[in-house]
């Protein structure tokens, strides 16, 4: 079994993010045997393995042969500083700082007119919705379910388009931030992961999330293997109720399109159904996990206990996150236990919203905003906190209260996150109930027991989370698809 | 001769009401529930299983007999929301053939952390059975058959005949729980242990289809018991009387099968039926039981991990109790009142983490989300309990 896996985020940077996800699913299928070879928009570390190839723009030039990925990540490394520094630059996502980061792609010898014009035809059929037949696999693609607005989304997207994605473009969720160059760049990613999908053989396709799904529809129309699409978060999740019309379309189309649809939890999977008309026999939930931190991982020293406890926020600060329900409850909670810290980890687009509405609240002495952390930082983020809150407004699942568990920290999370599906030692909330969330976070601050129990019992229930028996799941689905016995 | 020795549990807790660390008002019960849930049970259980058993007794004339324990939790919501439930205990009392058995009026563990509370409590218990039904018990059990020798000896100190608890199978071994037996430390004091396994078969296995004796028939029932002769002379059939109607069905048969068994025990005159102290009185010891640790018939562990299992439980139950003096020093009424209704164990059980995973038998009776959530709702309100004895 072989997959073909077009992903957007590779290296797990960003904590909780899209790239965890695609990381640990892979390192998953590694495990139980699936080969995958990796297409991703930038260059990743070179931490490879066996049975995983991983395929960037970049080693077009230079084909890979088995087991040379290494080598092919070190023409990458040779390439520019520019794309050397992109493995870093690629943390600051939210940081404003991705023209370096997106900018290869932009390179015109990467682009083959064939290609695009082959992807062109497919997606204009599809659009079109008449010649779906035609189209092999594809041919699952309900009647009547294609947008009349796509035409045009794509002709857009389809032209050449130059520079970079634009600032801010990967954690602001609605709006215009995803006109003009990020629709470039999802098709520029389109466009040459099937130029790569000729030179190699599988048996699936697995596209995660919109931005890949124009590719995964372009190789499984050009190669007639089946699509599986995976729903790591939708349009609804980023942009609440004012969702962006072409990415939703796009959304639709590769639901529509594919012979399964995989989502992060029950709360996606009925998001999906609803919103997005797809029959619920297509679609299947395989929840996240996270991978326990290695036994004996580097001796840090012990972080400086200050007399005062902290409640950590980590995420972006969007709308989707709810930081400004974290703050409401901060401010009923400093009034009965004033000996606390609230801070506020990640950058986005509320961050100015956020410091005013601290301000506002006259939280000043109490809340600390660190900005965008990265590895090291998290880590020592979450081994200073008494307690991690995911208040979240729409959470489709929500990595790191997984990871904050696996740091042996207690977690609060909001009802509306797939992750307290699987989720049972936790306390959890309605994100809009604020005095709730208070009434908890000060529970967790007066009571260690409370502390102590959350701890005991949830690092027990980790334990049965593992990325290799939702590998496992996929790999069936991957087995039905394919038509090919387990 | 067998003489099965039924005894029914009957108990409701008061639950707490949603108590915020953000409220500040002193009515921590949620009157609105208890009600509706005392109701419902009176309907579908203590009602319809009350005339079922004064039925049985007068048909058999008195030859079918029953005990009792009912904590003063439960009769107290009877005597506000099921008053015609009081009654029929009333008439089942009247016809002499039923003994209700003492216990903690609020149904606590008290024995483990206050002396004088455990013996308080349950005097105002058997006050209650004397003032309610004209006889002062003569046996005790304690909150879920809790116990172990030291529990004996306190309880016969206090003048008791008899104690029940669990036949746990690590605490007799070879050893019949269809015999009588006495703890080490008693020389009056007489101990019946539960034949969990035909009591289960009842309580629990009764409806349960995967299982090999089902459907369970008053015939084969009643031969099972007929087996006991020779090996021994009592059935310990103890069990939670909302078995019947609540646990299982009216519509499993069960309420059918307790009206035909006693018919059936008692065709072949070999066996018949006596209450808990007329167990004790007929049949002698036949040795000692040492129970040096505390047991209970709670779980595949019949210990007390369930109200004790984990550190929020130990928690509450120390804050609880920490406060016994100067509650009681107020003087006030309705702040003592609330504080052992605080006491039940069922709050600590609500807080077990054992299995909560798996959603099991704690997570259908438990009315909180979790056991995080009942704690954390217990803990507020004895914040504001220590508030009202600070302000008295």
């Amino acid at each position: 079994m072989k997959v073909f896996m077009l992903g957007w985020e590779f290296p797990p940077h960003i904590s909780g993010g899209l790239g965890t996800a695609c990381f640990g699913l892979t390192k998953g299928l590694d495990a139980v045997g699936v080969e995958v070879s990796f297409v991703l928009p930038t260059a990743v570390p070179a931490d490879t393995r066996t049975h995983v190839t991983l395929r960037t723009p970049d080693a077009l030039a230079n084909p890979p042969l088995p087991g040379r990925a290494a080598a092919n990540l070190a023409t990458v490394a040779g390439e520019a500083s520019a794309t050397a520094a992109a493995v870093e630059a690629f943390k600051h996502v939210t940081l404003h700082q991705v023209e370096a980061y997106l900018s290869p792609y932009a390179r015109p010898e990467l682009t083959s007119r064939e290609t695009a014009l082959l992807l062109e035809q497919i997606t204009q059929q599809l659009a079109a919705g008449t010649t779906i037949e035609q189209l092999g696999p594809l041919g699952q693609l309900l009647p009547g379910a294609l947008p009349a607005s796509l035409p045009a989304a794509l002709a857009h997207s389809l032209a050449p388009a130059a520079g970079g994605m634009p600032s801010g473009a990967m954690d602001k969720g609605p709006g215009a931030n995803y006109a003009g160059d990020l629709m470039g760049q999802v098709y520029r990613y389109a466009r040459l992961a099937l130029e790569l999908s000729k030179r190699e053989d599988f048996d699936v396709v697995h596209a995660h999330d919109w931005m890949t799904y124009p590719a995964g529809l372009a190789v499984a129309a050009a190669t007639g293997k089946p699509l599986v699409v995976h729903v790591h978060s939708t349009e609804f999740d980023r942009a609440g109720e004012s969702p962006n019309q072409q990415v939703y379309d796009i959304e639709r189309m590769g639901m529509h399109a594919a012979a399964r649809v995989v989502c992060v939890s029950g709360l996606t999977r009925n998001i999906v159904v609803r919103r997005y008309g797809v029959d619920p026999a297509r679609t299947d939930v395989v929840y996240n996990a996270v991978e326990m931190p290695a036994a004996g991982a580097p001796w840090r020293l012990a972080p400086l206990r200050r007399n005062e406890k902290i409640v950590l926020f980590l995420g972006r600060l969007t709308m989707q996150k709810g930081p400004e329900y974290f703050l409401r409850a901060a401010r009923m909670v400093v009034d009965r236990y004033p000996n606390v810290r609230f801070v506020m980890a990640g950058s986005g687009d509320m961050i100015t919203a956020c410091v005013k509405e601290a301000a506002d609240l006259k939280l000043g002495r109490y809340v600390t905003f660190t900005g965008f952390l990265r590895g090291p930082d998290v880590d020592r983020a979450f081994e200073m906190a008494d307690l991690y809150v995911m208040p979240s407004v729409s959470e489709p699942f929500g990595i790191a209260p997984l990871e904050a568990m696996s740091h042996n920290v207690p977690v609060l999370i909001s009802k509306q996150s797939g992750v307290s599906e699987v989720l049972t030692h936790v306390l959890k909330v309605d994100f809009w109930d604020v005095d709730e969330m208070a009434n908890k976070i000060l529970a967790v601050l007066k009571h260690p027991p409370l502390q102590k129990t959350l701890r005991q019992c949830g690092s027990t229930e980790l334990r049965k989370l593992s990325w290799k028996d939702s590998a496992q799941k996929l790999k069936d689905i991957y087995c039905q698809v394919a038509d090919e016995p387990r | 001769m067998a003489s099965v020795v039924f005894y029914f549990q009957v108990h409701q807790p008061f639950r707490l009401r949603r108590y915020s660390i953000f409220d500040s008002d002193s009515n921590y019960f949620d009157d609105k529930r208890n009600a509706e849930i005392c109701r419902k049970v009176a309907a579908k259980c203590y009602a319809p299983a009350n005339a079922v058993m004064l039925d049985l007794i007068k048909r058999h004339e008195g030859r079918f007999r029953i005990s009792y324990s009912l904590t003063g939790a439960v009769i107290r919501q009877l005597q506000q929301w099921a008053p015609e439930v009081l009654d029929s205990f009333r008439a089942l009392a009247r016809t002499g053939a039923v003994e209700f058995i003492a216990e903690t009026y609020y149904h606590s563990l008290s024995f483990l952390y206050s002396r004088a509370e455990f013996v308080a409590q349950t005097a105002a218990q058997v006050d209650l059975m004397e003032e309610l039904f004209g006889q002062r018990p003569r046996v005790f059990r304690n909150t879920e058959l809790t116990y172990n020798n030291d529990v004996a000896r306190v309880v016969e100190e206090m003048g008791f005949d008899g104690i029940l608890t669990e036949g746990a199978d690590h605490v007799l071994g070879y050893r019949s729980p269809t015999f009588v037996y006495n703890p080490p430390t008693c020389r009056r004091l007489r101990l019946l242990m539960k034949n969990y396994r035909l009591s289960d078969d009842i309580a629990f296995r009764f409806s349960n289809r995967g299982w090999a004796e089902w459907p369970l028939t008053t015939e084969k029932f009643a031969g099972w018991v007929d087996q006991i002769n020779g090996n021994g002379y009592v059935c310990n059939l103890f069990m939670d009387y909302e078995t019947f109607g609540e646990h299982q069905w009216a519509d499993t048969g069960i309420f059918k099968f307790i009206d035909a068994l006693p018919g059936a025990v008692m065709q072949t005159g070999k066996n018949d039926f006596l209450t808990v102290a007329q167990a004790i009185d007929r049949y002698p010891s036949v040795g000692e039981v040492d129970v040096p640790h505390m047991i209970s018939w709670a779980d595949t562990e019949r210990d007390i991990s369930a109200w004790l299992g984990n550190s929020m439980q130990a928690n509450a139950l120390h804050d609880v109790y920490e406060l016994a003096d100067s509650v009681l020093a107020t003087g006030d009424a309705a702040l003592i009142d609330d504080w052992r209704r605080l006491q039940t164990s069922d709050h600590f059980y609500y807080m077990c983490t054992k299995w909560f995973s798996d959603g099991d038998v704690h997570k259908y009776f438990n009315p909180y989300e979790s056991p995080y959530a009942a704690y954390i709702n217990y803990m507020n309100i004895l914040e504001n309990v220590r508030a009202r004895i600070a302000g008295a």
